[in-house]
C-alpha cells in the first residue's frame, strides 16, 4: 500500500472556499461532491416510490376498493414508475459512484467536464422537480403508467405533458453523464492505465454511458413527439390523422429497453469490484467481462420490440427479436459464471458488502431467468402484462439494480464518509429485506401465472391467498430497507472513524486516505499491473 | 499540479462530437419516423412535397451551407490572429443564419395561410398521408429552426469572445466546437431538403 504524503491534504467533506456549507456544496465542481448531491436526492426519491409502493400493497390486500379510489391508484403505479425508474434505478449507480468512483479509479483529479458534471445534477433535479410537480398542478396526476402509451397519452386529460417534459430533462442529465465519462475514460486515464488495466466498473461505466449516448435522444425525440401531439395536434402518433401508436411504442423501446442495461450494467460493474476484494484472488476472466458489458450494450439496443409481441408485428419480426433476446441472456451469462469462478477457491472474508454481492446474483439470476422465459414467444402471449412481467423487472431492477446498489454502498461507504456501519446491524437487516423481498416478488410471479393482470385495482378472489403474501412481504422489506438505511445514518454521524483501506481491497480508492482528499491524489500514480493484484496470491 | 488549470483541446473536441452523435440520433428518431411514413402513405407524401416552395428552400441551403463556410473562415482568422477578419466573417455568419430564419418564417406564414398546419380544419380535409407530412414537415423543420436559433446564440457570444479576447490564436477551441456545432445544422438541413422539398 502506498502511503500519504508528510503533509495531509483536507478531505473532500471540509469546505476550503470562500463558500460554506449548503452553498459550497450546491456550487461545487469536485466530483466527490457531486456524487453525493446524487446520493442524496437520489435515496429521497427512492423512499418517496418506496411509500408509493407499500401504499399499492396495502390497497390489494383486501380484493375490493378500499383506502384509496382506482383513479388514485391509476395515478399511483405511474408516479411509482416515474420515480422508481427515472430518477433511482437509471441514474442510481452511474451518477452516484461513477461520479465518485471513476476518476479515483483509473487515477484522475476529476472527470474531463467537472462545471458540466455539475450541470448534470441541476438538470436532474430541474426534471425531477417538474416530475413531481405534474403530480399536483393541471389535470392531476399522470395516470398513463411510466410508459405513457400512445394514443390513450394523447387523449388524458391528466398532466402528462410536464411528467413527460420532466423527463426529458432527466434524459438530458444523463446524456451528459455520458459524454462527460467517455471523455475522462479516454483522456484521464493515469500513466500506465491501459485499457486493459482499468478496474472492471470503469468497462462497465464505459458501457453505460454509450448506452445512454446513443439511446437517450430518441427517448427525448419521442417525448417531445408526445408534448407537440398533445398541444398542437401534429398526428404522427394518432390513427386518426394517419398517425400510428405502434410508432410510438418502437420509437418508446429503442430507448426504454437499453436503459435497462444502462441501470444493470454499472450494478454488475459494482460487483465485479466487490467480488475479488472479498476472495482476495484476482477477477476470472477479466477480458471476457470486459467485453461482455460492451456486447450487452450492442445487443441490448437491438432487443427492445420483445415488449411488443402482443402489440400487433408480423410473425417474423418477434421471432428476430425473441432470438435476438435469447442471445442477450449470454453476456449476461458470462459475468455471473465469472463471478462464480472468482470465489472458487478464493480465500473468503465474508462481510456485508460481499454478503449484498451474493443476494444480487441470487436475485439478479432469478430475474435473469424470468427474463428468458418471457423472450420465448408462445410463454409471452400467456403472461404479458400479468404480474409475472412485474415480478420479473423487480427480481432485476430492484434484487439486481437496487442489490447492487446496496452493496456498493456498503462496500464503498467507509471511503466516501471515511465512517464505519455495525456490521452486525446490516447483517439485521439484510434478513428481513432479503425475506420480504422474495415473498412480494415471488408472489407476484405466482399471480402472474394464474393470470392476476397488472394495473388493475381489484382483484378476485382466487388470488387472494398470494396477493396478501406479496403485501406481508412488503412490510418485511421496507422494515429491512429502514433498518439497513437506518444504520448508515447512524454510523454518518455516530460511528466509528474508518481506516484507508478496512476490505484489504488493491484498487486505487483504497490506496487513498478516507475520505479521500480534495484532489484525490498528491501525485498521480503511475499503473504497473493489471487492477486486482493480491500479494498473497502471487506468492 | 495546481487545480484546475486542467486544459485539454482533444477532449473538449471528443466532448463535442459526442455531443453531436447525441443531435443525430435525436434526428434519427424523427427520420426512421418520416421513413415509415413515406413508406406507408407513398403518393400523399408526393402530393405534400408538391405543396413545398422548393425554390425557397434551395435558396435557403445555399444560405446555410455558405454561413457554414464562413464560420470555418472565421476559424481560419483567429488561427492567423487576424481578429477583424474573424469577426467579420463571423458576423457573415450571424447575417446568413438570421437570412435563412427569415425566408424559412415567410414559408411557414405562406402555409400558416393555406390552412396547412396541424388540427387546421382544412388540413383535416386532406387525406391522412398529407397530414401527416404536414406533422412531420413542421416539426422536423421547426426542430431545425430551433437548433438554429440556437447555434445563432452561441456564435454570437463567440463573436463577443473574439472580441473581448477571451478566444485567442492559441485558444479558440470554444470557438472550432460552435462551429462544429454550426456544421450540425447545416447537415441535417441537407437532409430535410430533398425529403420533404423534393419529395414531389
Amino acid at each position: 500500500m502506498t502511503t500519504h504524503a508528510a503533509t495531509p491534504q483536507p478531505s473532500y467533506l471540509v469546505d476550503t472556499g470562500s463558500r460554506k456549507g449548503l452553498l459550497a456544496w450546491l456550487t461545487s465542481t469536485d466530483h466527490k461532491r457531486v456524487g453525493v448531491l446524487y446520493l442524496v436526492s437520489m435515496l429521497s426519491f427512492f423512499f418517496v416510490g418506496v411509500g408509493i409502493g407499500f401504499v399499492m400493497r396495502l390497497v390489494q390486500l383486501t380484493p375490493f376498493q378500499h383506502l384509496i379510489t382506482a383513479r388514485t391508484y391509476n395515478a399511483l403505479f405511474t408516479v411509482h414508475g416515474v420515480i422508481m425508474i427515472f430518477l433511482f434505478v437509471i441514474p442510481g449507480l452511474p451518477a452516484v459512484f461513477g461520479n465518485f468512483f471513476l476518476p479515483i479509479l483509473i487515477g484522475a483529479k476529476d472527470v474531463a467536464f467537472p462545471r458540466l458534471n455539475l450541470a448534470s445534477w441541476y438538470f436532474f433535479m430541474i426534471g425531477a422537480t417538474l416530475a413531481v410537480l405534474s403530480l399536483f398542478t393541471g389535470g392531476g396526476a399522470p395516470d398513463t403508467g411510466w410508459t405513457f402509451y400512445a394514443p390513450f397519452s394523447l387523449k388524458t386529460g391528466t398532466n402528462v405533458s410536464l411528467a413527460v417534459f420532466g423527463a426529458f430533462v432527466l434524459g438530458f442529465s444523463s446524456m451528459l453523464t455520458g459524454i462527460n465519462f467517455i471523455t475522462t475514460i479516454h483522456r484521464l486515464r493515469a500513466p500506465g492505465m491501459k485499457w486493459f488495466r482499468m478496474p472492471l466498473m470503469c468497462w462497465a461505466l464505459y458501457s453505460t454511458s454509450w448506452i445512454q449516448l446513443l439511446a437517450t435522444p430518441i427517448l427525448a425525440i419521442t417525448l417531445v413527439l408526445v408534448i407537440l401531439e398533445r398541444f398542437f395536434g401534429i398526428g404522427i402518433f394518432d390513427p386518426a390523422k394517419g398517425g400510428d401508436p405502434l410508432l410510438y411504442q418502437h420509437l418508446f423501446w429503442i430507448y426504454s429497453h437499453p436503459a435497462v442495461y444502462i441501470m444493470i450494467l454499472p450494478a454488475m460493474g459494482a460487483i465485479t469490484e466487490i467480488i475479488p476484494t472479498f476472495a482476495k484472488r484476482t477477477i476470472f476472466g477479466y477480458k471476457a467481462i470486459a467485453f461482455s458489458s460492451m456486447a450487452i450494450a450492442g445487443v441490448g439496443s437491438l432487443v427492445w420490440a420483445h415488449h411488443m409481441f402482443t402489440s400487433g408485428m408480423s410473425n417474423l419480426a418477434t421471432m428476430i427479436f425473441s432470438l435476438l433476446t435469447m442471445i442477450v441472456a449470454v453476456p449476461s451469462a458470462i459475468k455471473v459464471f465469472n463471478w462464480v469462478a472468482t470465489l472458487y477457491k478464493g480465500s473468503i472474508d465474508f462481510q456485508p458488502p460481499l454478503l449484498f454481492a451474493l443476494t444480487f446474483i441470487f436475485l439478479f439470476a432469478i430475474g435473469g431467468l424470468t427474463g428468458v422465459m418471457q423472450g420465448a414467444l408462445a410463454i409471452n402471449v400467456h403472461i404479458h402484462d400479468t404480474y409475472f412481467i412485474v415480478g420479473h423487472f423487480h427480481y432485476v431492477m430492484f434484487g439486481g439494480t437496487g442489490f447492487a446498489f446496496f452493496a456498493a454502498l456498503l462496500y464503498w461507504f467507509p471511503k466516501m464518509f471515511g465512517k464505519m456501519y455495525s456490521k452486525k446491524a446490516i447483517y439485521a437487516a439484510w434478513f428481513p429485506m432479503f425475506i420480504g423481498f422474495n415473498m412480494l416478488y415471488f408472489g407476484m410471479l405466482i399471480l402472474g401465472m394464474m393470470g392476476m393482470p397488472r394495473r388493475y385495482f381489484v382483484h378476485l378472489p382466487q388470488f387472494h391467498t398470494m396477493h396478501v403474501v406479496a403485501t406481508v412481504g412488503s412490510w418485511f422489506l421496507v422494515l429491512g430497507l429502514l433498518a439497513f438505511f437506518g444504520t448508515l445514518l447512524y454510523a454518518l454521524f455516530k460511528g466509528e472513524k474508518a481506516e484507508d483501506n478496512p476490505w484489504g481491497g488493491v484498487t486505487l480508492e483504497w490506496t487513498i486516505p478516507s475520505p479521500p482528499p480534495k484532489e484525490n491524489f498528491d501525485t498521480i500514480p503511475t499503473i504497473t499491473h493489471g487492477p486486482y493484484h493480491f500479494e498473497q496470491e502471487s506468492q | 499540479m495546481s487545480e484546475h488549470v486542467h486544459r485539454d483541446d482533444f477532449g473538449a473536441r471528443l466532448g463535442m462530437w459526442l455531443f453531436l452523435v447525441t443531435e443525430i440520433v435525436l434526428f434519427g428518431g424523427l427520420f426512421i419516423g418520416y421513413s415509415y411514413m413515406r413508406y406507408k402513405y407513398p403518393v400523399d407524401f408526393h402530393h405534400g412535397g408538391a405543396e413545398l416552395n422548393a425554390t425557397l428552400g434551395v435558396i435557403n441551403t445555399v444560405v446555410l451551407l455558405t454561413s457554414s463556410l464562413t464560420v470555418v473562415l472565421a476559424i481560419v482568422a483567429i488561427q492567423r490572429a487576424e481578429k477583424k477578419r474573424a469577426m467579420a466573417f463571423l458576423s457573415t455568419t450571424l447575417v446568413l443564419g438570421v437570412t435563412f430564419l427569415i425566408i424559412k418564417s415567410f414559408e411557414w406564414a405562406a402555409k400558416f395561410h393555406h390552412g396547412l398546419y396541424p388540427s387546421a380544419p382544412h388540413l383535416a380535409t386532406l387525406p391522412p398521408g398529407e397530414q401527416v407530412f404536414f406533422g412531420l414537415y413542421f416539426t422536423m423543420t421547426g426542430l431545425h429552426g430551433l437548433h438554429v436559433i440556437a447555434g445563432l446564440s452561441v456564435l454570437s457570444v463567440m463573436l463577443w469572445w473574439v472580441a473581448t479576447d477571451r478566444i485567442r490564436p492559441d485558444r479558440y477551441i470554444h470557438l472550432e466546437n460552435s462551429g462544429l456545432y454550426w456544421h450540425l445544422v447545416d447537415v441535417i438541413w441537407i437532409f430535410l431538403l430533398p425529403l420533404f422539398y423534393l419529395a414531389a
